[in-house]
């Protein structure tokens, strides 16, 4: 060995800390990703914390209209005669039934021609013909009567105006409801509390297991009905995906429609012509009905299945999708392979398919999970919650909206949250990297 | 002629394909032309098993389109004269008899495509297995076909019809082309006069572009930062998207509900030009920076060595080469602020700024007839049907990329 040869070269390392060109692009990149950012922080992140405040706060529909006083303005008696005194009473309400107005201020132009006599009530003051009142807080509901006395003088007589021509100006600050400091678990008590909650969530499970795997085999399906080459198949591939295309308005309307009980109902009409049912079958508004297997008779819920099934028509088209273009990469010397070594088309699809196609399964399986966990508009549609379809996301409206709760609909969706956070990590934590 | 385990095999499948298929067609028929007709499942059960026997029995080299034809009009004639013997449930008319040719010659049709290349012999477990999937194929195709089908048809052909023949007969679902345009297009005209739709048209327009338009200004810039530079919190902000894309609608909804309230902004188109864009940035990020990362670096690496800023690259080199990307991610998001509803529903109060959506919803009460609520369906999927059908290789590319959503 020759060390003669060896040359010192300081130790190699990589530079550190960011040059001029490593903070160059460190801003741009900021500055590229700031309104981004800042958009998705106040119209998403934002109101999910304010989710969890609204949950502690007992806030009805009708406290987002801030609380105000109304007042009603009047003299009597009318003045007739120079000198008769009258007197003008000013009736204050606090419209709200609970919200405080603090620090409220009437103000209003007294008519030319009265003048105060006596004493004037003491919260107020009189600059010229302006008059002042310091009211101080009107506490919900409160009702109170502010007088003046007046003199009528012969100005007043030759040219009587109705004080109520000034409109009073009462200004104050008024309580806000969300931004105050009154916190309580009333909502989350009267969410956890009783059979209600417990029969939602499990509406929830229900729907959201069986209207995934639902749509996740139908998918599976159709994609194999594609997956050769035929004339026609790229028209008929569009065609699937009709009913995730179309609006959900649209195609929920059709099929309440194509259900009703009523007279007009399509299916059922069908049903009874060609003998299959003797009467309407309320595929929509029957909760359930009693089966007998084996002798065992169990509730079929009629209502729950429907929407189950709505749910797989309409989504069906997504995996199928997905299935389909990963069955498009997948190459076809494997297949050939098997085909010569004996393997019957059963078992190609069984050892050489669906293990290509578990990755994109699993994937699609965890984000419908947590897509069809966060479904509302379909059910909302179809039944509006009733019947036994009562999910977690339309008891959220229920509660905020149809009970006017926020509060509690609030208290619904942190529970909601809660479901969808966890699903959210167990995906990143099983998903496949580059598969979906 | 050996009979072996395929020959019994056929029968099955006459008979599924003649009993499926007698009971689709009649029912169509019933559709469309608004007379009564029941299936007789049975004996089109019957008639399918003959035909498909005849078919089988001959030898597998030799079946032509020909024989198939022979197989349905053997199957035609053995239904005619059954029903004939023992009494059908519809009178014999040109229309019953219509059906019933419809109905052969398609499960003649169905049974060849099944059966095509086997012999009536016994068939070793490939070849059954085959001829299974051939009939699971088939099954499909018409169940499939169905299923997506029925609503839109129903939706297109409810909204033509008049509010007495509904009432008269809920199967009738036949249009009369005779009568004049402005009769048959009644609901829609009604529509466009007396509910404002080409307002909720104009406004549902309005709010679709605005957001696609506010979406691309934002998330473009936001997913080249993430696939590109090189920046601290790159790796969390990345993951964060998607993360952030999970959370529904339903869950933001009352906080945002109380917060424009407030703010004045609830019951104005504003709120939802605020709100959408919010909601699908997340996924245009998402699906923008999939697309940027498939991008070759070296191209932007010669343009920054030729002298370009890297906004230069970005303008110059980055989106000509992304135009694909954000033609699909353009088509993506319109399709998802068109067919909106929660927000729309929660939000806007007055008729005059109703997006279709929420148009389509306030037609949903006892008073106003249903073939209007079905023409309004029929206004609110159309637009985005056609523009779908227009470009579907783009919109199918944007289903796949972002369609987690949804």
């Amino acid at each position: 060995m020759n060390s003669s040869r060896q040359v010192h070269l300081p130790k190699a390392v990589p530079p550190k800390g960011r040059g001029p060109l490593g903070s160059g692009e460190m801003r741009l990149a900021y500055t590229m990703i700031l309104p981004t950012l800042l958009i998705v922080l106040s119209i998403v992140l934002l109101p999910l914390l304010a989710n969890f405040w609204i949950s502690f706060k007992p806030v009805e529909l009708g406290d987002l209209r801030p609380p105000t006083i109304l007042s009603n303005e009047r003299l009597k008696p009318s003045p007739k005669a120079v000198g008769e005194q009258a007197e003008i009473s000013y009736r204050l309400r606090n419209t709200s039934q609970r919200g405080v107005v603090a620090d409220s201020i009437l103000t209003d132009t007294m008519p030319d021609g009265l003048v105060v006599n006596g004493e004037l009530d003491s919260r107020c003051q009189l600059d010229g013909n302006q008059l002042k009142c310091d009211l101080g807080t009107f506490v919900p509901a409160k009702r109170e009567t502010l007088n003046i006395a007046v003199t009528a003088t012969r100005e007043y007589l030759d040219n009587p105006i109705n004080p109520r021509a000034s409109k009073p100006v009462i200004s104050g600050d008024p309580d806000n409801i969300l931004t105050n400091s009154v916190f309580s678990l009333k909502n989350y008590k009267k969410v956890f509390s009783g059979s209600e909650f417990w029969k939602v969530l499990r509406v929830s499970l229900y729907y959201t297991i069986f209207g995934t795997i639902g749509a996740l085999l139908f998918g599976l399906f159709a994609a194999q009905l594609l997956s050769t080459t035929f004339p026609g198949r790229g028209v008929l591939r569009g065609f699937f995906l009709f009913p995730y295309v179309a609006p959900v308005i649209a195609v929920a309307f059709a099929w309440v429609l194509i259900l009703d009980a009523g007279p007009g109902g399509t299916l059922n009409a069908i049903l009874m012509k060609i003998g299959a049912t003797d009467g309407p079958i309320n595929f929509l508004g029957r909760r359930a009905t009693p089966i007998s297997f084996f002798g065992l008779t169990f509730d079929f819920p009629v209502a729950l299945t429907t929407v189950i099934s709505f749910e797989v028509w309409r989504y069906f088209p997504l995996s199928f999708l997905f299935i389909l273009a990963r069955m498009q990469s997948m190459s076809s010397e494997t297949y050939e392979a098997a085909e010569i070594d004996g393997a019957t088309p059963l078992q190609q699809f069984w050892y050489i398919s669906l293990p290509q196609l578990a990755g994109i399964l699993a994937v699609i399986f965890l984000l419908r999970f947590i897509w069809t966990f966060n479904k509302f508009d379909d059910i909302f549609l179809l039944t509006g919650g009733a019947a036994g379809t009562r999910t977690l996301t339309v008891d959220i409206y229920e509660q905020a909206f149809a009970v006017s709760n926020l509060g509690a609909g609030a208290a619904v969706a942190v529970v909601v949250f809660f479901v969808l956070l966890t699903s959210a990590l167990l995906l990143f934590k099983f998903s496949p990297q580059d598969d979906g | 002629m050996r009979i072996g385990n395929t020959f019994f095999i056929t029968l099955v499948i006459g008979a599924l394909w003649g009993a499926i298929y007698t009971v689709v067609f009649s029912v169509l028929a019933m559709l469309i032309s608004g007379e009564t007709i029941i299936p007789d499942v049975g004996v089109a059960l019957f008639s399918g098993v003959a035909g498909a026997a005849s078919y089988i029995l001959h030898p597998a080299k030799g079946r032509s389109w020909y024989w198939v034809s022979v197989s349905a009009a053997l199957a035609l004639v053995v239904y005619v004269v059954v029903t004939g013997v023992m009494g059908s449930s519809n009178e014999l008319t040109v229309l019953t008899f219509g059906t019933a040719v419809v109905t052969f010659l398609i499960a003649a049709a169905s049974w060849h495509l099944c059966l095509n290349g086997m012999g009536s012999e016994s068939q070793v477990r490939y070849q059954l297995e085959v001829i299974f999937l051939r009939v699971m194929k088939g099954l499909g195709f018409v169940f499939f076909s169905i299923i997506v089908a029925l609503p839109f048809y129903v939706m297109l052909m409810t909204s033509l019809k008049s509010q007495q023949s509904l009432l008269a007969n809920p199967l009738d679902l036949s249009i009369d082309l005779t009568q004049n345009p402005q009769q048959l297009f009644r609901s829609y005209i009604e529509l466009f006069t007396k509910y404002q739709f080409g307002q909720f048209l104009l406004n549902s327009t309005i709010v679709s572009v605005v957001t696609v338009i506010i979406t691309l200004l934002f998330s473009i810039p936001g997913a080249y930062a993430v696939s590109r530079l090189r920046f601290p919190g790159k790796e969390v902000m990345a993951r964060s998207i998607l993360l952030i894309y999970m959370v529904p609608a339903i869950v933001l909804v009352i906080p945002l509900y109380a917060v424009f309230s407030q703010l004045g902004l609830r019951n104005s188109l504003l709120g939802l030009i605020i709100v959408y864009p919010a909601t699908t940035i997340p996924v245009a990020v998402y699906m923008f920076q999939g697309y940027f990362r498939g991008l070759p670096y070296e191209l932007e690496e010669a343009g920054l060595m030729d002298g370009l800023t890297r906004v230069g690259v970005i303008l110059k080199i980055t989106l000509p080469l992304s135009l694909p990307a954000i033609a699909s991610v353009s088509l993506y998001i319109f399709m998802i602020a068109w067919n909106e509803f929660l927000f729309a529903f929660m939000f806007l109060d007055d008729p005059s700024i109703f997006t279709l959506s929420r148009g389509v919803q306030s037609l949903n009460t006892s008073e106003i007839p249903r073939q209007h609520l079905m023409a309004g369906a029929v206004i609110a999927t159309l637009p985005v049907l056609v523009l779908f059908l227009w470009f579907e290789k783009f919109l199918v590319a944007g289903l796949t990329a972002g369609s987690v959503k949804g």
